[in-house]
């Protein structure tokens, strides 16, 4: 596939691999499924994603289709959604799935760390203003539990409401009669998901491609 | 294991007694044999011989238990020395006073009864409350070190002694090479009991635990195979092995390993679909778990398979499904059960490795032999450990730490298994049996003892990572699922096969094949997870508010100043039993383990810990909201009717009329409350600041107690807002706003407002579902 373009690319995938930290093997693979998923075209769609058939059954697709198309996720400072991306920025969006090299210093660990998390937060954060307010946070509680059926609409808010008001308290301590709390900002986010191993969980294996896979992942 | 029932009687003494059953033969007392002559009648006999057997056996269940209260006596022996440390000293006196009084050691532990009396339970124990998320995920590792781990312990420590040997250290022995082997193999195997029993002491985290215990108890496999073939080698002699025997052995490991993980999977089926079938005769789940539980056991020992493996992959993969299909109360039935037998046969092991020391009979002393012993097993397991952890980080996403294996290594653990099977071995064959036997408790005891005195200690200074305490709250609930499911769908878009696209295969075939196959219909319904927790939750906050408002004395609405956090039980538990002792004196019935002891386990990460679910049990045995809820539901409505049922343990189930006195006893007190409250100002009542609007949100009178049909807090909440209509949207939302109100003021009422209209709250109280789950909630625990 990349044989006849074999110099330019090359040196391409090395400048990639420079930026986002991938290795060259990586990227030739990931190249490869990007060429797959795009139907050999230089950019990639929401719909491209959202025709792979394993997807159907994840609860929380139409997040993770959106985030690889979320500028914020795409290192551009700015709200707002792209309609299409080019290798360059899935690659962007998959390096925060890396996993966390070996031997790198407490504060290298602690930058991978919020950007993950900062991922994670952007996902469920979607009109981008910077906190996770009550209506987003129901959002992401009833399509998480929208695959279990018998889950009504009632007991999602009212799990999401339980789980905004932990939130709240353990963010905010006790709060005044009229206080009024907005939503999970980024750094209540960080609090409570302090105990979470995110560096090392949040975390895909990119070297083991099974080019079997590579075929059937798309709907042929 | 292909054991050999040995002939003595079940736990009896191995002297000369004569056979229990024959009756009075012996007998020089009057009147005791049907044989010898009788002079008259007889009032009273004495009839030991009658009731040897099951008295002694009984008895020394009872001498166990004993010991074990003798050691719990003194909490600050027991936080430094393990207890399994000191039953065995326990044992050693004991041996000393039955030696002392019999000139021979009449006890001691024998094969048959360890193996097929006392291990079973323990191993079904520890199958039943594996982590199964946990212990799947690291699998490989697990295995690994089972595996591997114990072939290169057994042919290092045998080949080194048999080296010394040969060197001329251990003096003149009557042994040979394969002597070695085996007892190499033997004394390689981590045991589980031991591990157990140290390390729940100890705490460490999870992952770490789960790899020596699963270690411990997946090396079955590997030591029976070793065992067996180098006993049919040491039988063949030396010069029958010839590769086909090894062939023949190494393959035997494999049908062992595998054909007895099969058995075990398929009594586990068995138990899910048994317990699917007992809809209407509850009172008999639990006796199915423990017995198809041994059988699973016996077959596979029947069919020389692994035995330990079939009992852990019986408890393993039944759990889940057990836990679904049966009643609650059966549930708390086979956990508390499980755990009281476990927790006794270990002590009776310990007890009885301390007896069987006493014995002069089996001591010989080779001291070369035994710190030689000592020594390689020590250094072999820890360079065993590292070489393998080398190899296996290369492959692990996170990798083991140094101090996580020098704890690993110092947590081989070797125990009763060893001994029973050493004790296993016939004398004909292996003159220097009494040497082993000695070594191997002089072994026994250096593990247990020491390194389970000294592992606290150790872990505290390498500064071991530690288990999490606490709970996870409910929004790192949600997002570990959504977690998961991230991380799957970027597998799907990266077209990876990795770890979680396995997970999620098998959980989507799980879901669709094995839960329709296993569970009963209307389990498969409650499942998620998140809504488990959430029930629970809900359950959790039922029984706080009623006891909250008992303490009150009235149904006033109080907030608590403390976070909005859920665990009430140790909040007012302390209060809440020195103000109202007379009414928890009342309700100490005969099954009065409470409600709250099965929400305490919420999230078991690691649930290991028999000592600790012990004193869950005993903490919360002063708070019986359970009684306490029915007390408030059955009050003056029926008389309790005792019947005696071996099947019936309540007296009425009627769901309809528990409901309706639920809503009776709520509307009244609602009435009561309102009728107080006219007099007050609002302000008094509640330290909300309300906003004072007019809004008629105010249901008129009639209305509300029609509510409180179906929404029995609901409605109350709804009473104390006061016109903020944000509390009625709450309202919708069933129990949660208990907890809102428990929480800081402010957070509920303004910030849930903003985003509701207020119409839509009409509208949102004329709703029922979220009140259906509510009910539901609490009759699905009434006695």
């Amino acid at each position: 596939m990349g044989a006849s373009q074999s110099a330019g690319t090359e040196h391409e995938f090395q400048e990639l691999a420079d930026r986002t930290g991938f290795s060259l093997e990586q990227i030739g693979n990931l190249n490869k499924r990007f060429r797959q998923l795009s139907n050999n075209e230089e950019t990639l769609s929401r719909e491209d994603l959202a025709s792979i058939p394993a997807l159907d059954n994840n609860p929380i697709r139409a997040q993770i289709i959106n985030a690889f198309f979320d500028k914020r996720n795409l290192h551009q400072n700015e709200a707002g959604t792209v309609q299409e991306i080019g290798f360059e920025e899935f690659l962007m969006v998959m390096s925060h799935f890396r996993p966390a090299a070996m031997g790198i210093t407490e504060e290298e660990r602690e930058n991978l760390r919020r950007e993950k998390l900062q991922f994670l937060f952007n996902m469920h954060d979607t009109d981008s203003d910077g906190t996770i307010t009550l209506e987003e946070y129901r959002r992401v509680v009833e399509e998480l539990l929208s695959k279990a059926g018998m889950i009504g609409q009632e007991t999602a808010k009212a799990i999401a409401d339980a789980a905004m008001l932990e939130v709240a308290g353990t963010t905010r301590g006790k709060m005044e009669p009229d206080e009024f709390y907005e939503g999970i900002t980024f750094e209540h986010f960080l609090q409570i998901l302090k105990t979470f191993d995110i560096e090392t969980r949040m975390h895909v294996r990119f070297l083991n491609m099974d080019t079997a896979t590579l075929r059937c992942g798309k709907s042929k | 294991m292909g054991l050999v029932v040995e002939g003595t009687a079940l736990g009896a003494p191995q002297g000369s007694h004569p056979e229990p059953w024959v009756v009075g033969s012996n007998h020089s007392q009057a009147g005791g044999g049907h044989g010898s002559s009788i002079s008259g009648i007889q009032i009273v006999t004495f009839k030991w011989h009658h009731v040897e057997a099951p008295y002694l056996i009984a008895l020394w269940i009872l001498v166990a238990g004993v010991s074990k209260m003798v050691v719990e006596l003194n909490h600050s022996l027991t936080s430094v020395i393990p207890e399994s440390a000191l039953l065995i000293c326990i044992g050693w006196i004991l041996g000393g006073i039955i030696y002392g009084a019999d000139k021979v050691q009449t006890f001691s532990l024998t094969p048959t009864v360890f193996f097929f009396y006392l291990l079973p339970q323990v191993i079904l124990d520890a199958g039943y409350f594996m982590p199964n998320k946990l212990f799947f995920s690291n699998m490989g590792a697990i295995l690994v070190y089972a595996v591997i781990g114990t072939c290169w312990n057994a042919a290092t420590v045998g080949l080194s002694l048999w080296g010394c040997w040969l060197g001329g250290a251990m003096g003149d022995i009557d042994i040979g090479l394969l002597q070695f082997l085996l007892f190499g193999s033997l004394i390689a195997a981590v045991d589980p009991v031991a591990v157990i029993a140290v390390f729940e002491e100890v705490h460490v985290n999870e992952v770490l635990f789960i790899m020596v215990f699963g270690e411990s108890l997946l090396n079955d496999g590997v030591t029976v195979v070793l065992f067996n073939v180098f006993d049919a080698f040491v039988s063949l002699g030396g010069a029958e092995i010839d590769a086909v025997e090894i062939i023949k052995g190494i393959i035997s490991f494999f049908v062992v390993a595998f054909g007895g993980s099969l058995v075990g999977i398929i009594f586990a089926l068995l138990i899910s679909l048994l317990t699917r079938c007992t809809k209407n005769i509850q009172i008999i789940e639990p006796g199915f778990i423990f017995v198809l539980g041994y059988l699973s056991y016996l077959t596979a020992e029947m069919l020389s398979l692994s035995a330990i493996l079939s009992i852990v992959f019986c408890g393993i993969c039944c759990q889940k499904y057990i836990n679904a299909n049966m009643d609650e109360r059966s549930v708390t039935t086979v956990r508390y059960v499980m755990k009281v037998i476990a927790n006794g046969s270990e002590t009776i092991i310990f007890v009885f490795l301390g007896i069987s020391a006493i014995d002069p009979a089996i001591w010989v002393w080779n001291t070369g032999f035994i710190l030689l012993t000592l020594l390689f097993i020590f250094v072999f397991r820890f360079i065993g450990v590292f070489l393998l952890t080398w190899i296996l980080n290369k492959y692990r996403l996170v990798p083991l730490e140094f101090i996580d294996q020098v704890v690993m290594s110092y947590g081989g653990l070797r125990g009763a298994v060893a001994y029973g099977l050493v004790a296993m071995l016939d004398e004909n064959k292996f003159n220097e049996k009494n040497l082993m036997v000695s070594t191997t408790l002089i072994v026994v005891y250096f593990t247990v003892m020491l390194q389970g005195i000294t592992m606290k200690p150790l872990v505290t200074w390498l500064k071991v990572k530690r288990a999490a305490v606490t709970e996870l709250t409910l929004a790192e609930k949600i997002q570990n699922r959504t977690f998961d499911h991230m991380l799957v769908a970027i597998e799907d878009i990266s077209g990876q096969i990795g770890h979680n696209y396995m997970r999620d295969k098998w959980h989507n075939f799980e879901e669709r094949w094995l839960c329709w196959f296993l569970m009963k219909p209307s389990a498969r319904k409650s499942r998620d997870y998140i809504f488990n927790i959430f029930h629970q939750l809900n359950l959790k906050d039922a029984i706080s508010y009623v006891k909250e408002g008992e303490r009150r004395g009235s149904l006033a609405f109080v907030r608590n100043e403390t976070k909005a956090d859920v665990d009430f039980n140790k909040k007012f538990r302390a209060n809440f039993s020195e103000i109202m002792p007379d009414i928890m004196a009342d309700n100490m019935g005969p099954d009065h383990v409470p409600l709250s002891s099965i929400l305490q386990d919420i999230v078991p990460s690691v649930c290991l810990d028999m000592h600790e679910l012990d004193l869950k049990m005993r903490e919360s045995e002063d708070f019986n909201a359970h009684h306490l809820l029915q007390q408030h539901l059955y009050r003056g409505r029926k008389q309790h009717r005792h019947r005696y049922s071996r099947s019936h343990l309540e007296t009425n189930k009627d769901e309809n009329e528990v409901q309706e006195i639920f809503e009776r006893t709520m509307r009244s007190r609602l009435e009561s409350f309102k009728s107080a409250k006219m007099g007050v100002a609002p302000a008094k009542k509640i330290q909300t600041k309300h906003q004072k609007k007019d809004k008629p949100q105010k249901m008129p009178n009639g209305n509300s107690t029609d509510k409180s049909k179906n929404h029995p807090y609901g409605d109350k909440d709804f009473e104390f807002s006061e016109g903020d209509s944000a509390s009625g949207g709450e309202a919708a939302g069933g129990s949660f706003p208990m907890r809102a109100y428990r929480a800081e003021a402010g957070i509920v009422n303004p910030a849930f407002m903003a985003e509701m209209d207020p119409m839509d709250n009409m509208q949102q109280m004329q709703q029922i579902p979220h009140a259906a789950l509510l009910p539901q909630t609490l009759t699905s625990f009434d006695p």
